[in-house]
């Protein structure tokens, strides 16, 4: 069963909810209870609070000395907490260490044992266990075979390269049928084009399985390609939790719009007009129109607005600057502006703009058309155009 | 006119062939150092107690008959004398030492090795500041001499030395005991002399043990002794087996400890060569003496490298 977010809601009812941190009365299945952890003077977690649910791949996100690690290692019961509890599918966990716990570690260094043979380090868990002999065999083969490395057993892990090491250590965590697996940074250590498609590897196998994946990652890309949920962490507290498009779109400061994708920023005091809400920006010429869901805003009052660059459309100048203020739907603002940086990506291009009144705005555009010159570049006039809906008011932090 | 760029481009040339050149050489001399080193110290007196150990004792300066010399009728001669080191098999007093000396310098590399694991470890573990003042205390016995420090456990286990006046006077016992010129005395001098020789070996390598590896063992389920037996311990036997070479192999050869601590009570071979050499003027049957215990103590260390050797060669063989 999926819980992933980027699948398609189905209009029945599933037996079991593929969403169900949106149902109220959903069992979280780890609890991580007001947990916070110090060393010395130094709060590493701070009252950290979070529900995840049966068969969620959840990403711990944020840069490093967040405390994402911090938590990932209490709850494989490395660490203990100095406050709070950790609940694993009804059990508090908290004083249990970590050989008794349900939970299975993928370190981000592998931390393959390098003296034993793949199968013997995939075997270990059941060796401890005191697994018969033959269904260790069968359950290791069955692993092995998962991560596509049945003819490497007998190779020592230094033989082996980094993706097929990170996939013996997929293997050794999942063994044992872990309630709940934690990955350190699992793709850190790969470059890039491995990267890519371990994660989706790594997703099929998460399906196939159905346990819990809990992901430390500092890299947004990843969380958001790989996670059901995210939590957003900072400073040893969750800044936000959400699913991926719900914390890219909707994001609670302008911190967090800043560390998950690009975000142009308008700071300005609010308008009233005929048009309705309005944000008056120093830095550029006309009002900007603020999204509805801001009407109660006070007149006067300071605030940021947020923008995503691709959100804005962009016209060339010789599409008649009339015609392109006309085109622009009902709320929306048209701004003119000139090209003062351009990136060409393949298949989008990056355009940094400096729009009339000075304010530089980055702006992302597909490359639609196939062609090797490029209709817009440096210096270039264009109209920049945006509906009120797609930005956002943010809190300052 | 000077084309000043192929100028310097020629200059550039020449310079790092010379260069070259030079580093080539050092690369040599730095090469040439060891292995002059080796020669100098380590082959030549051991080619000369060789030829010693095939010669025959004789009253003169020195004592031995001479390898090679020239027969009255202008040929070469040579004289190989066998009869040392037969003389050393058909007499069971020198057995005897042999077999003891392997035996009390097997019992206290284990000893050690069993003192010394835990220390390091416990070192290896410790807090930074707290761990180079402990590797300090290890080291620092090295400051004083050996010597000085055998003598000191003299006056520590003699009759009325420290720790006999100790349990006495705690009512232990009420007479002292017979420590000094024993074996138990011998034990625990080579123990106490040679135990950082295991523990510096047996640190390096917890030290930089990846404490990961552990955390996964743990994480698999494994309980800390099962974790310790299973990854822990194969992974510091290099460490194991250099310490334990680097006690065992100057235990064996020991003079000084059961001279001083042994009296005419213990049997080892360092102390037969030192009388056959000293006392009897025996160059001939001394050097048998070390030959054949270079012999007994070269014979395993070369078994292990074998070994060592064909697990390496199976490992690459499955690699390819």
């Amino acid at each position: 069963m999926s819980a992933r977010g980027n699948v398609v809601p189905t209009t029945e009812p599933a037996e079991i909810s593929q969403y169900p941190w949106r149902d109220a009365a959903a069992r979280p299945f780890v609890r991580i209870d007001s947990v916070s952890k110090k060393f010395g003077a130094f709060a590493a977690l701070d009252q950290v609070r979070l529900d995840i649910y049966r068969g969620e791949l959840f990403a711990l996100l944020g840069a490093s000395g967040c405390g994402k690690t911090t938590l990932l290692r209490i709850l494989a019961g490395f660490e203990t907490p100095t406050g709070g509890r950790v609940i694993i599918d009804g059990r508090d966990m908290t004083a249990v260490p970590p050989h008794d716990r349900p939970v299975n570690m993928m370190f981000q260094s592998y931390a393959l044992f390098p003296h034993m043979h793949i199968f013997d380090n995939v075997a270990y868990g059941l060796r401890r266990e005191r697994v018969a002999k033959d269904e260790i065999r069968a359950r290791v083969d069955e692993m092995l075979a998962m991560v596509e490395l049945t003819d490497l057993a007998a190779r020592k892990p230094r033989q082996l390269s980094g993706g097929q090491r990170q996939r013996v250590a997929l293997a050794r965590a999942l063994v044992k049928r872990p309630k709940v697996l934690l990955l350190d940074e699992p793709l850190a250590a790969l470059d890039k084009r491995l990267r890519a498609q371990t994660q989706f590897e790594l997703m099929n196998i998460q399906d196939r399985l159905g346990v819990t994946f809990i992901v430390v990652t500092h890299d947004q890309e990843e969380a958001m390609t790989l996670a059901t949920r995210i939590a957003v962490m900072d400073a040893g507290r969750v800044a936000q939790v959400g699913e991926p498009a719900a914390v890219y779109e909707r994001p609670r400061t302008r911190k967090i719009a800043n560390f998950i994708g690009t975000m142009n920023f308008f700071v300005g005091r609010v308008e009233l007009s005929d048009d309705g809400v309005m944000l008056r920006c120093n830095e550029v010429a006309r009002p900007i129109p603020l999204p509805a869901a801001a009407s109660e805003l006070q007149p006067g009052q300071e605030l940021t607005l947020g923008l995503r660059p691709e959100k804005i459309q962009m016209h060339a100048a010789d599409d008649a600057p009339e015609n392109a203020a006309e085109n622009a739907p009902n709320n929306a603002i048209c701004l003119r502006g000139q090209i003062v940086e351009y990136a060409y990506m393949g298949n989008l291009s990056n355009y940094r703009v400096r729009v009339d009144g000075g304010k530089i705005l980055q702006v992302t555009a597909p490359n639609l058309q196939r062609s090797e010159r490029q209709k817009i570049t440096w210096d270039d006039e264009v109209y920049l155009s945006w509906r009120a809906e797609n930005s956002l008011v943010l809190p300052d932090d | 006119m000077i084309n000043f760029a192929r100028l310097l481009r020629l200059a550039h040339r020449g310079f790092a062939a010379g260069a070259n050149y030079l580093q080539s050489r050092w690369r040599g001399l730095a090469v040439a150092i060891p292995y002059a080193y080796l020669l100098l110290f380590f082959l030549a007196p051991f080619v000369i107690v060789l030829k010693i150990s095939f010669a025959e004792a004789i009253i003169a300066s020195p004592p031995y008959s001479k390898l090679a010399e020239w027969a009255a009728d202008g040929g070469l001669r040579l004289n190989l004398w066998f009869d040392n080191f037969a003389y050393l098999w058909r007499d069971p007093l020198y057995v005897k030492t042999y077999l003891n000396s392997l035996k009390i310098a097997a019992l206290s590399t284990v000893a050690c090795l069993l003192l010394g694991y835990p220390m390091a470890y416990y070192i290896a573990r410790a807090p930074s500041p707290r761990r180079y003042i402990l590797l300090f205390l290890i080291i620092l016995p090295f400051w004083t001499s050996f010597l000085l420090r055998v003598y000191a456990l003299t006056g520590l286990l003699a009759d009325h030395g420290a720790l006999n006046n100790l349990l006495i006077w705690l009512g232990v016992i009420q007479r002292p005991l017979p420590l000094l010129y024993s074996e138990l005395a011998v034990y625990i001098g080579i123990i106490y002399s040679y135990l950082p020789f295991m523990i510096l070996p047996l640190y390096a390598n917890l030290e930089k043990l990846d404490r990961a590896v552990l955390e996964a063992a743990a994480d698999l389920g494994a309980r800390p002794r099962a974790a310790f037996l299973s990854v822990t311990l194969p992974l510091t036997m290099p460490g194991i087996i250099a310490g334990s070479l680097l006690v065992f192999i100057p235990a064996t050869g020991e003079f000084i400890i059961p001279d001083l601590l042994g009296g005419g009570n213990v049997l080892m071979i360092g102390k037969v060569l030192y009388s056959e050499f000293n006392a009897n003027h025996d160059w001939p049957v001394a050097a048998a003496v070390a030959i054949a215990l270079l012999v007994v103590l070269v014979a395993p260390m070369m078994l292990y490298q074998h070994l060592q050797g064909r697990a390496v060669d199976r490992q690459t063989r499955g690699d390819s």
